[in-house]
């Protein structure tokens, strides 16, 4: 019995763990039973203490956060093909975490009615639990609960962060190796193909030694032996070998107390026995998960955007970990921003090999609106754009098509790592943002010399673009024609300025939060139009008028122009400071409630964070004041 | 001619009242206790005088849930065969798939779509064609409230008047955007399946209070001032 939604989940499941070792017709038959749901972002699935439900949870779509409740320190995340929530059935007691949907997700709900018996009758299966339930380190990002199936222990000891170091490492399995006699030129070659820091010299199946990028330095690279020498005399022997089941902590300890940065990791942990995998430094690193240059790193390995995806969820913890922390949001804002962007560049490459030829002409991929300014530390849109190179007139089409293609399998990606797509349908996969040089000056330099309001929106959002892969000189060709126009058309400028005074106020006559009259977010506070907008704004029309390119994050704006206008230091600098203050004030809150942070309840807030928060509409209100003035903007027919 | 109306009435079969009687009661107005039912259908064509359905394939979506066995599937017995549109549905004159007559296939879907609000991709295209068909069977037309994927994702998208965007989606385009599996596309049971999912997205972005303010999305938005 079957019918095609049921095939299509036992399409899906068949690919995972523990569904793969069930034959074909049991899992028609558990296909049939699956109820399949939607969470959307922030819903409960299971709650802490709950009584277990008649089901447990694969993730077919989407991401789960699995947390101890009233903690938004996340332990771990459930991703496609992941199953939660099974052991508390298996177990008869409640659920001793909290999952929640991260994102928007899609469950399928298998009834544990259903699949007792086969997990019963199926020797793979039950092993598979038990297996699960012993390693499971697929996620090095945090601490581990899924697949603890059996799991006896108390679940509170285990989230303690010092255990994680007893946790199980993961380590790569895909060997590089030569022998002896390969030359050094050859299994350097082999090193750098496959973007490895060590190659492992077997002999008969078994590791004799090792060559790591240390060796080729010292002993090569100085001369002291030449590239066609074989690997024998350049090898680090005998090698150092431990058991595959290490922890974190011993790994550490290993490498420490050898001074290695490199374990090979043997069937037994002798020397007698075949590799089987080999750990290094950087393993070690990632598994923590908390250093910025680790993460760099892997995305720069990544593969694809699945990984880059996992990769993400790394990112968010390190956020998560810097505002604890309470380190500078000027600092944290670049790093993550530079994270950021090599997830974009990462994505860019891969689809670049993915097209089936090369670009026909340089081109350059823009970052616009918030993530062009730096200033986008939570995943928000997508907002980007293509320029390339002139061609001749006849081939222009073509050459669009070619970077509209490209610029879908980007955009697809991006949306698979965490960047939603933009409403409103700016980026570069769109037509009408995928333009050559010198569209790009026609399309700007209307801009600005028909300045209605919504080429006003559009300049805003466009001019505060960030090279994120390509072509400099493109870029900066049209950074000079902008300005160039800007400086033939200073109505513009008066234009742009009033475009920033429109953001209504954020506080009313007794200085009181302004809050949203209706809509979905009834009474809450407009953390974006009513505070960030209008210091975002001001910034680019005053850089603007300076003609400065290049400074596209607001806080170094301000800080910019006061040292051009040494008269308005102290305004400038209140501005830098209440702009960095806004946006960590948004992050944490995004954080709390894994959302934009554009909406505040204000209920939520305490008394400190409501006087900050007033502090910065004070800064707000004289910058506006200083911007009218100046660019005589009352004189705009409004 | 009240009379022979009345006449004519009287003489539909048990199964059409059973339906009809599901329509004293109103639709529950909260969004999450209301049943949908997506359906699609599969046909010979696009003419709803010569065409003929194949297939209806339906499920049902109630409080962001799906039961996979809860679905329906019928194929359909029919004369009419267009060879043109076989590659496309792959459903081919003799297949072995076991079959009903149209009238059995109508029945059984009322049975199954009761009062439900009747969500599709061009959702009027699939209504009519099953409106053709119970009136070849001398039934009268279908009664639910219906949902258009298209018209609801389009209000979804922001409202600009300076970025030009494209007047018309297909369910690919949906299925796209909203990453959903293109697997079982052009089956009947697929693409209602793809239908649910985008439907449940479009739900969560456009937020509506009630029922009734759902089904007025559809319509082009008016701008109060």
């Amino acid at each position: 019995m079957k019918n095609t939604i049921s095939e299509r989940v036992a399409d899906f499941l068949k690919s995972f763990p523990p569904f793969n070792a069930l034959d074909s017709k049991q899992l028609d038959i558990l296909s049939m039973e699956v109820v399949i749901l939607h969470k959307e972002n922030n819903a409960i699935v299971f709650t802490e203490k709950e009584a277990p439900h008649e089901h447990f949870y694969v993730v077919n779509k989407g991401a789960i956060a699995l947390t101890k409740k009233g903690s938004s320190q996340i332990l771990d995340i459930c991703d496609e093909g992941d199953v939660f929530g099974l052991r508390p059935l298996l177990a008869h007691e409640s659920y001793k975490l909290e999952a929640r949907a991260h994102e928007e997700t899609i469950l399928y709900a298998v009834p544990i009615k259903h699949f007792k018996p086969l997990a019963l009758e199926n020797k793979r299966v039950g092993n598979f639990l038990i297996e699960s339930f012993a390693s499971n380190t697929r996620n090095p990002y945090s601490i581990k609960h899924r697949g603890k199936l059996y799991g006896s222990g108390d679940t509170a000891e285990k989230l303690d962060p010092k255990i994680l170091d007893l946790q199980p490492i993961s380590y790569s399995t895909d060997l590089i190796t030569c022998t002896e006699g390969t030359k050094i030129m050859n299994l350097a070659t082999t090193m750098a193909k496959n973007n490895v820091s060590c190659i492992l010299v077997i002999k008969d199946g078994l590791p004799v030694g090792i060559i790591t990028d240390k060796d080729l330095r010292k002993k090569v690279a100085t001369g002291e032996c030449p590239i066609t020498e074989p690997a024998k005399t350049i090898m680090s022997s005998p090698i150092i070998t431990y058991p595959s089941e290490l922890t974190l902590a011993q790994a550490q300890m290993a490498m420490m107390k050898s001074n290695i940065s490199h374990l090979i990791l043997t069937e037994d942990g002798t020397p007698d026995a075949p590799a089987v995998g080999l750990l290094s430094k950087h393993d070690v690193m990632v598994a923590l998960g908390n250093n910025p240059a680790v993460l760099l790193r892997a995305i720069k390995r990544a593969m694809d955007a699945k990984v880059l995806r996992k990769i993400r969820h790394g990112i968010m913890n390190l956020l998560q970990g810097y505002l604890d922390q309470n380190i500078p949001i000027g600092l944290v804002s670049k790093i993550i921003s530079e994270l950021n962007d090599a997830s974009t560049k990462r994505v860019i490459e891969l689809s670049l090999q993915k097209m089936p030829s090369e670009p026909p002409v340089p081109f350059t991929w823009l970052t616009l609106g918030s993530q062009g300014r730096g200033e986008q530390l939570l995943n928000t849109d997508q907002d980007n754009a293509i320029l390339f190179a002139d061609v001749p007139a006849d081939e222009l089409e073509q050459t669009r098509y070619y970077f509209l293609k490209l610029a879908s399998l980007i955009s697809t990606d991006l949306n698979t790592i965490g960047f939603e797509y933009c409403p409103a349908e700016m980026m570069a996969s769109n037509p009408a943002w995928c333009h050559s040089l010198w569209e790009w000056k026609e399309v700007t330099g209307r801009w600005i010399n028909n300045p209605g309001p919504d080429e006003i929106l559009l300049s805003s959002i466009f001019f505060d673009y960030n090279i994120t892969y390509g072509d400099r000189t493109l870029a900066d060709e049209l950074s000079d024609s902008i300005f160039d126009h800007a400086r033939m058309f200073p109505q513009f400028l008066t234009h742009l300025a009033g475009g920033a005074l429109q953001n209504p106020s954020p506080s009313g006559f007794f200085r009181d939060f302004l809050v949203e009259q209706d809509g979905e977010h009834k009474d809450f506070f407009d953390l974006k139009l009513r505070a960030l907008m209008p210091i975002i704004d001001a910034a680019r029309v005053l850089i603007l008028s300076h003609s400065i390119k290049s400074i596209n994050n607001t806080a170094e704006r301000y800080e910019k122009l006061a040292e051009l206008e040494p008269n308005n230091k102290e305004l400038f600098q209140a501005c830098s400071y209440a702009s960095k203050a806004l946006l960590k004030f948004r992050t944490k809150q995004g954080l709390l409630h894994n959302d934009s942070g554009r909406y505040i309840e204000l209920q939520r807030l305490n008394k400190e964070e409501k006087i900050k928060l007033k502090r910065t509409f004070k800064t707000i209100k004289e910058i506006q004041s200083l911007i009218e003035i100046r660019f005589q903007v009352k004189n705009l027919i409004r | 001619m009240w009379l022979f109306g009345k006449k004519k009435q009287l003489e539909l079969p048990d199964f059409w009242w059973d339906y009809e009687a599901h329509f004293q009661q109103k639709l529950p107005e909260d969004i999450k206790e209301n049943v949908f039912v997506a359906l699609d259908t599969e046909t010979t064509g696009f003419s709803l005088t010569k065409d003929r359905m194949l297939c209806i394939g339906a499920l049902k979506l109630m409080d962001n849930s799906i039961a996979v066995k809860d679905i329906f599937e019928v194929y359909i017995e029919q004369e009419h065969y267009n060879a043109e549109s076989a590659p496309i549905h792959g459903i081919l004159k003799r297949s072995r798939r076991n079959k009903v007559i149209e009238l059995d296939a109508l029945k059984q879907f009322l049975v199954y779509a009761k009062n439900y609000i009747l969500v599709g991709h061009h959702v009027k295209f699939d209504v009519n064609m099953i409106n053709a068909a119970l009136q070849r069977n001398g039934l009268p037309k279908l009664k639910n409230e219906t949902l258009d994927t298209e018209l609801l994702y389009k209000r979804t998208l922001l409202v600009s008047s300076v970025v030009e965007r494209k007047e018309r989606f297909t369910l690919d385009d949906l299925a796209e955007k909203f990453s959903i599996s293109k697997k079982d596309r052009h089956t009947a049971l697929g693409d209602a399946y793809i239908t649910a999912i985008a439907l449940l997205r479009i739900l969560e972005r456009l937020k509506p209070k009630n029922i009734k303010d759902l089904i007025k999305r559809q319509g082009p938005l008016k701008f109060g001032l």
